[in-house]
């Protein structure tokens, strides 16, 4: 066996949570700060302890909003975000599902050309063809909808490869037997196939749910529509307030509830997580 | 590739392959060909007629001392995240990989920055950094007399968005790491043990070795993320400032056309960057995909 010497131990101790503090730090700065009324931040240095006005702030944020946003509520922010991250993990899975399915299952005509193209989109994140992108959405009328800050962000070529790489593991056996039993494609899909891929589904959901929550550029350009803001992308105008200072405990206030819901999923469904993790990125 | 056993039907794979296929040539292959012929011209002020220049919009743009300043900021950016999220990550991967007792609730507390936005990462640290009342610039000046002011000073402003970009990424790391380390067979390390190699000697001329996949594929992945996914990062905290202090090419490709309206330089940047993504997409399946362990 290898040694084990209490010095290395109690460093080893150190080391996690020297990297728990770090980690942490900046979350609980944020968490106090929005517990204080604005004037308690106004002078350096701020508390580093919880102050009385949590509730107060977090019930301002939820109905009315920062003023900084043109008092647009965060619970509809919040809505938003949700809907877009629900939007793009639906239907990233669904059609993914769907074209593994066919390249897979099937044999017809220019089938690799279509995985090359689904391939490509690997190479084409939005940052880099943010223009163009933007106009195509613009002439299809699709600014200022969900539709709009939801579709262009679905195809997926990793969902894809993991769907097609689970599919190539399930055993022949099931499509001669479904055969047999005369179950057409669609048939052996939704009853052998959606069943046997349960989990990484939902392995496969945490992930792109958390990508989705976190859209920032493209809900930034799309939207002027303040009503469609999503939390992510709303709280930089709450930063870049022009000349004036931000109202630093709203701001912070938003920032735990823009945060809260994806860290939760991670926390609740850590096991699923690191598997969808993992394998997404194979 | 494909299985042995198919179905026959003539078109329902189309069918199938229908809705990705559509929302990928509509919004990811046409703008991208957009993108690339876009650059080959010149718009006018008012939009109303372009000329075709050829490569003038690359020539002036590798002429262009603020987009070659950008090109050494985008990479000072993404070696420093790069270095400073995986050495942190191995540490505590490391470490994680000691502990028998509490791992669970040690993972726990580590994964979860993760989830967090890059923008709310920036925000976060912008708020601990903030000149008048940051924490982090309060100590700074408190025990060190340090004077922190990264609306001001450039080098300050980049190494903000570096360490909010770090932070953020640290945990995806870490968990590549640990699962790297948790394949590592416990037989080599006790062997070495026996034959009277130290902790460090250990660490350094089995373990490290043994990661070496690993820490190739985060390598390529981290670059990724510093280069493309930090844009929010910048956007919401600095906006590529003071003087383009912090400007990385994926902000300069939005400054340049949503910002600048010039339309023939954004899509010229574009079709750079694309061929860097391209050439990095291509590293990572060509020479690391194959020798990564889970």
């Amino acid at each position: 066996m290898v040694e084990n010497r209490p010095i290395s131990q109690i460093l080893t101790h150190v080391v996690l949570i020297l990297g728990i503090v770090f980690l942490g730090f900046p979350v609980w700065m944020a968490l106090v700060a929005s517990t204080h009324p604005g004037e308690a931040l106004a002078q350096s240095p701020i508390p580093m302890w919880f102050g009385d006005q949590g509730v107060a702030n977090y019930t301002q944020l939820l109905t009315e909003g920062s003023p900084a946003v043109g008092g647009v509520a965060l619970s509809t922010m919040l809505m938003n975000s949700l809907l877009m991250a629900l939007g793009i993990t639906f239907g990233k899975i669904a059609i993914s599902l769907l074209s593994a399915y066919a390249i897979v299952y099937f044999r017809f005509p220019f089938r690799m050309l279509f995985f090359w193209l689904i391939f490509i989109t690997l190479m084409l994140p939005v940052e880099v063809r943010i223009l163009p992108t933007y106009d195509v959405v613009a002439s299809l009328g699709m600014l200022n909808s969900y539709s709009g800050l939801i579709i262009p962000l679905i195809a997926s070529a990793t969902a894809t490869f993991l769907f097609r790489q689970f599919f190539l593991t399930i055993p022949d056996e099931l499509v001669e037997a479904a055969r047999i039993d005369r179950a057409g494609p669609i048939r052996f899909f939704w009853d052998i196939l959606l069943p046997l891929s349960k989990t990484n589904i939902a392995a496969l959901f945490i992930i792109l749910f958390i990508y989705g929550w976190n859209q920032y550029l493209w809900p930034f350009l799309i939207t002027t529509d303040q009503d469609l803001y999503t939390i992510v992308m709303g709280i930089q105008r709450m930063v870049n307030v022009g000349e004036g200072l931000p109202i630093w405990h709203l701001t912070m206030g938003t920032a735990i509830l823009a945060m809260l819901p994806p860290v939760l999923v991670v926390l609740a469904m850590q096991r699923l997580f690191v598997k969808g993790l993992v394998e997404s990125e194979k | 590739m494909q299985k042995r056993v198919v179905f026959q039907n003539r078109w329902l794979p189309y069918l199938l392959v229908a809705p990705q296929i559509v929302v990928t040539l509509v919004f990811f292959i046409w703008p991208a060909y957009q993108a690339l012929e876009t650059s080959f011209y010149i718009e006018d002020a008012f939009g109303f007629s372009r000329t075709f220049v050829g490569f003038e919009n690359f020539t002036r743009l590798f002429n262009d001392a603020g987009y070659l300043r950008s090109f050494w900021t985008t990479l000072v950016f993404g070696l420093s995240v790069t270095v400073l999220s995986m050495s942190m990550a191995l540490a505590l991967a490391v470490a994680a990989n000691r502990v028998i007792r509490s791992a669970t609730t040690y993972r726990t507390f580590l994964i979860w920055p993760y989830a967090v936005a890059p923008a709310l990462a920036g925000v976060l640290w912008f708020f601990m950094m903030n000149p008048s009342l940051g924490i982090v610039a309060y100590w700074l000046e408190a025990i060190w007399g340090y004077d922190w002011n990264h609306y001001v000073n450039g080098n300050q402003a980049l190494l903000m968005v570096i360490i909010a970009a770090a932070w953020k990424q640290i945990s995806y790391n870490f968990l590549f790491f640990l699962a790297g380390l948790q394949s590592i067979p416990k037989s080599l390390i006790e062997a070495a043990a026996i034959d009277g190699a130290s902790p460090t000697r250990r660490f350094w001329t089995i373990v490290f070795p043994l990661l070496s996949p690993t820490t190739f594929f985060l390598l390529v992945v981290n670059l990724v993320y510093a280069f493309f996914d930090t844009f929010a990062i910048i956007h919401a905290t600095t906006s590529g400032g003071p003087a383009d202090a912090t400007s990385i090419l994926v902000y300069k490709v939005y400054s340049t056309g949503f910002v600048g309206q010039d339309y023939g330089s954004s899509a010229a940047q574009s079709v750079v960057l694309m061929a860097l993504v391209i050439a990095m997409t291509f590293i990572q399946f060509r020479f690391i995909e194959r020798k990564v362990q889970y």
